[in-house]
């Protein structure tokens, strides 16, 4: 404190002012906090905005779906934690420096020792002719986007004037909106800034095939309004018309220098408020910070990392530590529209002497080019439609790469070698970019401050919680000091097994491996062989050896010899548990399809053994209610009338729901339901780590819910979509489109490669939702197994299907016909006549209920088992 | 059910497959009336378990691990009220053999009827022995 107090204060408390609570405005709060500063002085923060600091990078994510809550950067309750008073909607409008004190626009009069202002900046609005009528907006704050929102409501066209960063994102949201969507750039390319012309044209090429329409080097000549003031038309620079409705400028920003400038504080010429490395302006206690500071390297810095040094270091100036900003990196990785764009370095080449590496690739829109030194140094670099390897380039920026530039510019695949992990950065790299966090710090968060996973990383070093763009290296570098260290995380399946159920699956397949026993007794922990196992790894094991059954010349009927010991309740029963001890039991009715006459059979056994029955949302029918020692009896019944196992009681494919399609529907273009029954009987019975719901839709209008199934189809005028990865339940996930416009065989082809790899590769009770979003690569690397067979691996797997699809038997019937399995449906060994007592029902809707009374007893939570994963 | 994983049964002794005697083993629980007859040997699947009636009526889950030993511990889950432990899948920790209950997961220490996830709750264990093939 002592830089900023002054003789003439009289409290003892210092008074500290805060000009803006924007992303920076808040970087400072925190900072203070940090330094134990708010516990000192009286804080006082006028924001003009009616909310409180949020994430202005992420502001378009508004458009997808995210409230103004979720952007918000302000946790609940710091205010008042650190005594800070914070007045929103309340711009301070006026400085006295000879007084010290700063007005607001409600009169409100603060007496400060020190000031700082981070008012940001504002939009640049090109001085256009008509550039005030209705219907032309800016894109800074989350108020201009409601408003877009709201008139793009009766809007056919949008306009965006400025084809940079954050014009690209205004156009991404217009045409989010429904609107035909323009976008005029000044400049001869688009990011102009950031790319060269090469990265401009394949960043321009893949917008263009979005549907937007790209205008490049022409500028607005003037709006032109029609009745009451509103936007009609755009006439540009080169003398062409855009009829449009709507017009965004999104055109750049200026520094909000206009209180400084009022009361005679230093500014440069071409705007922002002078700053020193300390970031105090021309008055000692007045400090500037982020996009309204002109830095002492003469430049005005519009990008958040920066403005967040800025805050650190006026943070320390007033704590009376030192600390200095000269610079920044101007570095960048975003994506916009969907396409990733990079720039890190000298990325247009500058430096005396240098020479470009680079690939293109028009095709797929990828852009890569690496500047290189003289000495073989990496100067910088641009990368447009594939950015994976920027994690890696940036900071080896300065340095000779471990390989030669023209290998790290190729894809993978293409004789790439391995990847360049970060375990080949130097220690002082900074891995996180928005927060500056290096490769050594982040070590040392793991050694030094036993930080034990990610979340405890990033909580304790700041890291991955900007843009999030590094996450992947960070866990990558976590888990490889964790390692290192000897702490490395016991991935085992359970206290039996020290692997995890992918290295289970390939033990069995490679040593075909037929039994529990074998597998435990050779592989599990010391202290688990000859053992019996355990209820997580037993279920696991014979799933494993179901599913590759046929593979191993191992009897794939899931009740015989060791494998009975290996299954849950339910499959070991064949049907569902419920919670009086009786069972439900589910037929197959493949696709949702019925007749009938079969219809009429499910009534009468229901009737006859009195069970309760509902209709489940995978398009079946549910009979709740039957003693262990009416399975088979039930079964009969349906078996002869032509019904098989629905597998419900298995983690395997349950159903292939589907929408009527093309046959009755008027709007259908495929026979969704003829699919949807080949698909189910293809795949009945298949073991998997868990269980597989499946969906065909006849049209795009997606009746049978496809997207939120594990694998999903939806019809095409062409032929079929393959969408993977998608789930209900309590934690919703639309699948991801895998392929397109395929015929028949290639849909099935795709389909058995996709399970077969999910099945080989899950976790234990692993949804492929969560598998999709956890392995290494995601849908990108998945597509390119299954799709592109980069693995060599899609004749196995297909193998594998085929074999699956060859043996198939059906459960029930199978044991039907087996009197030494059928003596195990009985409800007591030695009374194998007797019903047992405590499955009993009282009536209720005109249905029978389970008789609760006499189980009576307290309901506990389930006990979470160590390695479930749900 | 396959030979090498049934060796013959009895209470905390491991003695090596015989089979010719299994037919004739039988296996008995020590319920209010003394020894009682519940089943033959072969009747039991190591690993899987049976409910067994005993003669007042009481429901029992019977157990015989891979090694061949046998247990009986009550038939009903304590946490659901319902008579399901018999159709748990058994495992063991730390060498204690358990069940877990099919329902809710909770496991029960075979020997003691101990619940292994909540101390304070238990289930009655039953002596059990085979009878028919010592000699």
């Amino acid at each position: 404190m002592a830089a900023a107090a002054t003789p003439n204060t009289t409290p003892a408390r210092p008074t500290i002012v805060l000009v803006g609570h924007g992303m920076v405005g808040q970087r400072f709060l925190e900072e203070l906090a940090d330094r134990g500063v708010t516990e000192r002085a009286r804080v006082v923060v006028l924001c003009e905005e009616p909310r409180p600091a949020y994430d202005r990078v992420q502001l378009t994510s508004y458009f997808a779906g995210r409230t103004p809550e979720d952007l918000s950067l302000t946790e609940a309750g710091f205010m008042e934690r650190h005594g800070i008073e914070l007045h929103l909607g309340d711009p301070a409008t006026a400085i006295d420096r000879d007084t010290r004190t700063v007005t607001a626009r409600s009169g409100l009069t603060v007496r400060y020792d020190s000031l700082v202002l981070a008012t940001g900046s504002y939009p640049f609005v090109p001085p256009v002719p008509g550039k005030d009528s209705t219907g032309c907006f800016v894109y800074r704050t989350i108020e201009d986007l409601l408003d877009i929102e709201e008139y793009a409501k009766n809007s056919g066209t949008g306009v965006v004037v400025g084809g940079g960063l954050l014009g690209l994102e205004a156009a991404g949201a217009l045409k989010g909106l429904g609107l035909t969507t323009h976008i005029v750039e000044f400049n001869p390319r688009l990011m102009a800034l950031q790319v060269d012309e090469g990265g401009g044209s394949a960043l321009r090429r893949t917008v263009e095939e979005m549907g937007l329409e790209v205008h490049t080097g022409v500028g607005g000549k003037e709006i032109v309004a029609g009745d009451g003031g509103t936007v009609t038309a755009m006439e540009l620079s080169d003398g062409s018309r855009i009829d449009t409705d709507l017009v965004i400028f999104s055109a750049g920003v200026r520094p909000r220098d206009q209180l400084a400038r009022d009361c005679g504080l230093t500014v440069g010429e071409r705007g922002g408020i002078t700053i020193d490395e300390q970031c105090r302006t021309s008055d000692p206690a007045v400090y500037a910070i982020g996009e309204c500071a002109l830095a002492s390297d003469g430049r005005v810095y519009g990008l958040v990392a920066p403005g967040y040094d800025m805050a650190r270091v006026a943070a320390d100036a007033l704590a009376g530590q030192d600390g200095s900003f000269t610079g920044a990196d101007l570095s960048t990785k975003l994506k916009l529209l969907g396409v990733d764009v990079a720039s890190f370095g000298d990325a247009h080449g500058t430096t005396e002497g240098c020479l470009d590496v680079v690939y293109s690739d028009s095709r797929s829109g990828v852009y890569k080019k690496l500047v290189i030194g003289a000495e073989g140094e990496l100067l910088g670099g641009v990368l447009v439609g594939d950015a994976e390897a920027y994690g890696m380039l940036r900071p080896l920026t300065g340095s000779v790469p471990p390989l030669a530039p023209e290998q790290l510019v190729l894809p993978a695949g293409a004789g790439a070698p391995a990847a360049l992990g970060p375990s080949a950065l130097p220690d002082d790299a900074v891995i996180c970019n928005c927060h500056n966090v290096t490769k050594g710090a982040i070590r040392s968060a793991v050694t030094e401050h036993s930080c034990g996973t990610v979340p405890e990383v990033k909580k304790c070093t700041k890291a991955g919680t900007g843009c999030g763009s590094c996450v992947k290296a960070l866990t990558s570098l976590v888990n490889d000091e964790l390692e290192a260290s000897g702490v490395s995380v016991d991935k085992g399946l359970c206290g039996c097994f020290p692997h995890t159920r992918a290295e289970l699956y390939e033990i069995v397949r490679t040593l075909r491996l037929t039994t529990f026993a074998e597998l435990l007794d050779s592989h599990g922990r010391p202290e688990a062989r000859d053992g019996d196992g355990c209820e997580v790894c037993k279920p696991t094991v014979g799933s494993i050896i179901a599913s590759l059954a046929p593979t191993l010349g191992a009897d794939g009927y899931v009740l015989d010899g060791e494998q009975a010991a290996l299954q849950d309740t339910n499959d070991h029963f064949l049907a569902n548990l419920q919670k009086n001890g009786s069972y439900s039991i589910v037929p197959r009715i493949p696709g949702g399809e019925i007749t009938p006459e079969k219809l009429i059979v499910i009534g009468e056994v229901a009737r006859d053994f009195g069970l309760y029955t509902k209709i489940t949302g995978g398009q079946r029918i549910d009979l709740f209610g039957a003693r262990v020692d009416q399975l088979p009896q039930v079964w009969a019944r349906l078996v002869d009338a032509g019904f098989e196992s629905g597998h419900a009681y298995g983690k395997a494919l349950r159903t292939v729901k589907s929408c009527v399609g093309q046959t009755w529907c008027r709007y259908g273009v495929q026979d969704s339901v003829r699919m949807a029954i080949d698909l189910e009987l293809r795949y009945r019975g298949l073991r998997s780590p868990h269980k597989l719901k499946s969906a065909v839709s006849g049209c795009a209008r997606e009746c049978a819910e496809a997207r939120g199934k594990d694998f999903g189809v939806i019809a095409t005028s062409n032929g079929w979509n393959l969408y993977v990865g998608g789930n209900g339940g309590a934690d919703p996930r639309h699948a991801d489109l895998l392929a397109q416009d395929l015929d028949d065989e290639e849909l099935i082809r795709l389909i058995d490669r996709f399970l077969m790899f999910y099945i080989r590769t899950a976790d234990r009770l692993e949804r492929t939702s969560a598998w999709l979003e956890r392995i290494d690569g995601g849908l990108d690397h998945v597509r390119d197994v299954v799709v592109h067979d980069s693995l060599g691996l899609c004749d196995e797997l297909e193998a594998l299907m085929a074999d699956h699809v060859h043996h198939y038997r059906d459960e029930w019937a199978e044991t039907l016909n087996d009197p030494e399995r059928l003596s195990r449906f009985v409800s007591f060994v030695n009374a194998p006549d007797a019903p047992d007592p405590s499955v009993r029902f009282v009536p209720e809707r005109d249905q029978v209920k389970p008789d609760l009374t006499l189980l009576a007893g307290p309901t506990l939570p389930v006990r979470t088992l160590e390695g479930t994963s749900v | 059910m396959t030979t090498a994983l049934t060796p013959d049964a009895a209470v905390g002794s491991r003695t090596p497959g015989a089979d010719a005697q299994d037919a004739t083993a039988t296996v008995e629980i020590f319920g209010p009336q003394g020894w009682f007859a519940v089943c033959a040997r072969e009747d039991l699947i190591p690993g899987r378990g049976v409910a067994a009636l005993l003669p007042d009526g009481e429901q029992v889950a019977l157990f015989v691990d891979r090694a061949g030993r046998a247990y009986a511990i009550a038939n009903r889950d304590p946490f659901t009220g319902a008579y399901v432990l018999s159709r748990g899948l058994t495992g063991s920790s730390a060498n204690r053999p358990f069940v877990a209950s099919p329902l809710l997961k909770q496991r029960f220490d075979l020997a003691t009827g101990e619940c292994l996830d909540d101390p304070s709750v238990s289930v009655r264990a039953y002596q059990v022995r085979v009878r028919g093939e010592e000699g």
